[in-house]
């Protein structure tokens, strides 16, 4: 349990929010293309990295919009927002 | 075994007042070089060692743990054990299971308190109904007991529920599976350690892997806190943590770590004799032998490693017990913490070869995995030892996330699982 600073409503309780799980996993350009092993990539394998993971959380008992976080999935600490589209900051890896 | 127990060594040590029990698993130090090593000593990696060395005949194994065994996930259950599954795999997987734990006191030398006091899943809307009654009929064809109950049924099992028709989630009905029950927790890690460490096997505490060492497509051994160990066949049990063991032989697993939380309550006289779950409003509850209520609650809905869990999670999970439960209203819980579970798109587990070889992993077991410790322990011994799956497990391979043959028990199992 934390707190979420939502970029377009501020610091809200986490339970107003949805976690979208990694974020970054880019959406096939050409999916008739794909092999399986490409679609399961895709769909199913994740880092579900222990330490700093960049997120996808949509604030959905607010404004209902999507933004990026990154966050220690070790201690839960939330070290930066930005918003859909920007590019992820480059200090955190 | 050495040191058998029973009523005549119990005699025995009390006439010397308890002083002189043997230590029931041993304490080494690593050797350079085993012919398998179990990464993560829970209940699932102590009873695949346990099982390798008792039916394989692999005596020159070791079990690393790097904190103390039993101290994750195994000690952090409702230990609920249940086999009432919906598909035909699941349904042979965990049987398999449950019938391993109705003898395994016995097999073990050592009392994992196995209490068949049953399992009843409460039904509290029509698709409830649909859903549960079709699940009676598929445990059924497939040889596991399961009896569907009418609300009076219901009430008469388990009489402090509350029928009232007039709750927000009124009871409906439920299924029963008699066989299934609880067991102890931590006595199922102790007993497997002890008959594994009893045959040879090396249980290795504070030992943390920190790499996987590879020449090419196949595994040569780890790199741990305690030094390299040279192996050529590697199982992972990682529970939450299998992503972080995979990720340092390089693979990806289709896995999300999430806190699962549960409680206890002050003991109190027995009140409740059997375990009841309910997944439409998440709330199942037991009572333990020191009387305490254990009381499951959800997952977290984010990636997270932290042994906590949320207060919201909490708050539901008490809601629907109170509703369901008004004589409960002024237990004070004692207790709360959180286990990392890794959960498989699919729920259901994996207990596979990888495309490196020597390397398995068995893991996935999501919100559901103690209730499967012995077959799970008994099934992954055989798919390392003969580098191919049992039958019972052969459907739970890492491939069916490619060719799409997944075991989908989310809809068949709900969240509580």
């Amino acid at each position: 349990m934390f707190l979420i600073n939502c970029p377009f409503c501020g610091e809200r309780d986490q339970s107003e929010f949805s976690s979208g799980g990694e974020a970054h996993i880019v959406r096939p350009k050409q999916p008739t293309e794909l092999s399986d092993d490409e679609w399961a990539e895709y769909l199913f394998m994740r880092k579900n990295i222990k330490g700093i993971q960049f997120e996808r959380w949509n604030h959905v008992h607010g404004c209902r919009k999507w933004f990026n976080v990154v966050r220690d999935t070790s201690n839960d600490k939330i070290l930066s927002v930005y918003k859909m589209g920007e590019k992820p900051p480059v200090n955190y890896k | 075994m050495k040191n058998k127990y029973s009523v005549f060594s119990l005699i025995k040590n009390a006439l010397s007042q308890h002083e002189n029990w043997q230590q029931a698993w041993g304490n080494p130090e690593p050797k350079k070089e085993y012919d398998a090593i179990i990464v993560g000593g829970g209940g699932h990696g102590l009873a695949t060692a346990y099982y390798l060395a008792k039916k394989h005949n692999l005596k020159n194994i070791a079990v690393l743990e790097k904190d103390w065994i039993g101290g994750g996930n195994t000690g952090r259950n409702t230990t609920i054990i249940r086999s009432n599954y919906l598909w035909d795999a699941s349904a042979g997987l965990y049987d398999h299971a449950l019938k391993l734990w109705e003898n395994l006191s016995q097999e073990l030398n050592y009392n994992v308190m196995f209490s068949q006091r049953g399992v009843m899943n409460l039904a509290h809307n029509l698709q409830d109904v649909r859903d549960l009654k079709r699940r009676t009929h598929a445990n059924r064809l497939n040889g596991i007991d399961a009896v569907w109950l009418n609300t009076e049924e219901v009430k008469k099992f388990c009489p402090i529920i509350n029928t009232s028709p007039d709750i927000r989630y009124p009871v409906l009905g439920g299924t029963l599976q008699r066989r299934a029950g609880t067991a102890r927790h931590d006595a199922v890690a102790w007993g497997y350690a002890r008959g594994a460490s009893d045959m040879g096997v090396d249980i290795i505490q504070n030992c943390e892997v920190k790499g996987i060492k590879r020449n090419g497509d196949k595994v040569e051994g780890l790199e741990t806190t305690k030094g390299f160990i040279k192996t050529n066949k590697i199982g992972v049990v990682a529970a939450g943590h299998s992503s972080v063991i995979a990720n340092m032989a390089g693979l990806k697993l289709p896995l999300e770590s999430k806190p699962l939380q549960a409680l206890v309550s002050e003991p109190v006289k027995p009140i409740i004799d059997t375990v009841v779950m309910s997944n439409a409003v998440h709330a199942y509850v037991s009572q333990s032998d020191k009387g305490e209520l254990v009381i499951g609650a959800g997952t977290d809905s984010y990636v997270s490693y932290t042994q906590r869990g949320s207060h919201n999670i909490v708050e539901e999970t008490l809601k629907a017990i109170l509703e369901l439960y008004p004589i409960f209203s002024r237990m004070k819980m004692l207790r709360q913490w959180g286990g990392i579970v890794d959960i498989c798109p699919d729920a259901s587990p994996i207990i596979s070869k990888t495309n490196i070889k020597g390397l398995y992993f068995n893991c996935g077991w999501g919100t559901g995995g103690f209730k499967a410790t012995p077959g799970s322990g008994d099934l992954f011994a055989h798919t390392i030892a003969n580098d191919e799956p049992h039958k019972l497990n052969a459907a739970f391979n890492l491939n069916r996330f490619i060719s799409g043959d997944l075991v989908d028990e989310h809809g068949a199992a709900a969240v509580a699982h």
